[in-house]
């Protein structure tokens, strides 16, 4: 569905994306995975045809995305990281609107249109105007638009940032029952929707594809370790050197909170085994255990690791 | 053309959910009625002896034209492209199987349209002084055919300049000047040389407007007017392919 050959993209001086390859196939979810400014936006500005690419090719469909970019801009349904849409029209309107510009007409259009609001749950509010809706809900109709021509590629940017917990779910949901519909790209910088929502990341740093892998896989390679969380309550000195004769655990930092009158330490092991073993030394010695807990792992720890890899890898190489 | 009919709806539509619309209406409609009435007060009292109708009228098209026309369809133009920067809904727009030809041709005939009902309106005034005194047909025709080509070409200069810019006001007040200029530049024939004011002539709107209030239709006029909406559509297709290079929107 997508391929994408040593794209770069240049603006002035500044490099946004360099170098950057990878290919999805029909019907796969693939999650951009990477901090602000990384090149994320700028790779799917180039596949829905907004603006071409400096060097390299990519291909939608078999379609060209300069050269056929017309072709292409019919394939894909997209949605944009900041939505804004025209607050002055209602949304059923609006979504007339964008089915006619994507040469969907008469019948088809009606049953269209009705499809995406059902589908996105915008039944209530559809004739009121895009501009006096919520966040979540204007969220919901930048996605029904991208949905209305039953596209064959779906590109979300950041399709869940800015809105509250429950809006969250509800939009992965729906991310989640278009599998098998379209292929889908989305991008976020939160690891944990991307293990959830995609079948495979690609991890883009300063314009680069650092690794790609399915979210698994990534977790596995990069939590060579596991990191746990204890709240004691007893001395931090003590349970901090019980903790660290524990075998197996290689670290033992304290994470101080100022809310919290617990002990709490950060504790690096090379198995997870090890956790019980922390729960029973703390018991027999007669503190309170509050609480352990797995760390999980943000995007930021899986960067610094990938980032260190590849720097490693490029000092063997020289 | 199933594209540009989808987008013209949009953008006919959106003229007349906002109040600027019919402020703007109401004005155009007053300052023409107070130039139709004091045009034809003066000739009355003052144009013994003259052909009294030809030169109300052509008084009448050059004050409409050159008062009113001049400030109102800069304001009429100023949001199109300009807006849709601003809210950044021009991305969406640009990312849709729409060529770039078939949004200036949506915005450009739906500005055109608004235009056109506005200026329907006027009509009124000649109607009316029909009913009381009849005139021959043709200095009304000619004169509201060289107003609509002019208005014409103020949408296009509008519609390029909004092209340009994410501020309204921007776009409005340098459209203004745009179409000022074109206006003014012939206004002091001791400014230039003969051989320049000559050149400036074949050049100014103002110039070509002449034939028109005096009933005349002249088509070395019309391809002027047309060759100027030409030309400033093409610059509005190259401000708009110019986010292939910049990368901004």
């Amino acid at each position: 569905m997508i391929d994408v050959e040593r794209l770069r993209k240049q603006f002035g001086s500044t490099v946004a994306v360099d170098d950057v390859s990878f290919h999805v196939k029909r019907g796969e979810i693939i999650g951009l995975l990477g901090p602000n400014g990384s090149g994320k936006t700028t790779i799917m500005r180039i596949l829905t045809g907004f603006f071409p690419p400096t060097s390299g090719r990519a291909r939608v469909g078999g379609l060209d995305v300069e050269s056929e970019s017309i072709g292409v801009r019919r394939l894909i349904g997209y949605l944009p990281e900041s939505v804004v849409l025209y607050p002055d029209i209602p949304v059923a309107r609006y979504l007339r609107f964008c089915g006619e510009v994507k040469d969907l007409r008469g019948p088809k259009l009606r049953s269209r249109v009705e499809a995406v609001i059902q589908a996105v749950g915008l039944g209530e509010v559809r004739k009121r105007e895009i501009g006096k809706l919520s966040k979540g809900f204007r969220q919901r109709v930048g996605l029904a638009q991208a949905l209305i021509a039953e596209p064959a590629l779906l590109i979300l940017d950041e399709p869940t940032v800015g809105l509250d917990p429950n809006q969250v779910i509800d939009i992965r949901n729906l991310i989640r029952e278009l599998r098998g519909q379209s292929t889908i790209l989305l991008s976020t910088h939160i690891l944990h929707e991307a293990s959830i929502v995609c079948d495979r990341a690609i991890i883009i740093h300063r314009g680069h594809i650092i690794a790609e892998d399915t979210t698994e896989a990534l977790n596995r390679r990069v939590q060579g370790f596991y990191q746990t969380l204890v709240r004691v309550e007893g001395p931090v000195g003590e349970v901090t050197a019980a903790l660290q004769a524990i075998p197996g655990v290689e670290q033992v930092n304290e994470d101080h909170v100022p809310s919290d009158a617990t002990t709490r330490l950060k504790i690096v092991s090379r198995d997870e085994a090890v956790r019980k073993v922390i729960a029973r030394t703390i018991i027999d010695r007669g503190w309170s255990l509050v609480e352990v807990s797995p760390i999980t792992m943000t995007l930021e720890d899986l960067f610094v690791r990938l980032v260190g890899e590849e720097r490693r890898h490029e000092m063997r190489v020289n | 053309m199933h594209r540009t009919w989808a987008l013209y709806k949009k953008e006919v539509r959106s003229y007349f959910v906002t109040p600027l619309f019919y402020v703007m209406t109401a004005v155009f409609l007053c300052l023409c009625g107070w130039f139709f009435y004091s045009d034809l007060n003066f000739f009355t009292q003052f144009g013994f002896g003259m052909d009294i109708l030809s030169n109300f009228f052509q008084l009448l098209f050059v004050d409409m034209a050159t008062k009113v026309m001049t400030f109102i369809v800069p304001l009429l133009t100023m949001r199109l492209f300009a807006e849709e920067r601003k809210l950044g809904t021009i991305e969406l727009l640009f990312t849709y199987p729409l060529r770039d030809g078939e949004i200036v041709a949506g915005k450009f005939l739906a500005a055109a349209t608004v235009f056109l009902i506005m200026l329907a309106g006027t009509l009124l005034y000649p109607l009316y002084l029909f009913s009381v005194q009849p005139f021959p047909f043709q200095l009304v025709a000619a004169g509201y055919s060289g107003l609509l080509l002019l208005g014409l070409v103020f949408i296009a200069i509008g519609l390029f300049v909004s092209s340009l810019t994410d501020s309204q006001v921007v776009a409005g007040v340098f459209s203004l000047f745009l179409v000022g200029v074109l206006w003014l530049m012939t206004w002091n024939e001791a400014a230039g040389s003969d051989q320049v004011m000559t050149v400036l002539k074949a050049f100014s709107t103002f110039d070509h407007f002449w034939n028109f209030s005096k009933g005349v239709i002249d088509s070395s006029d019309v391809s002027y007017y047309l060759l100027i909406i030409a030309f400033f559509t093409i610059l509005t297709l190259r401000s708009l392919e110019s986010r292939r290079w910049r990368g901004r929107r």
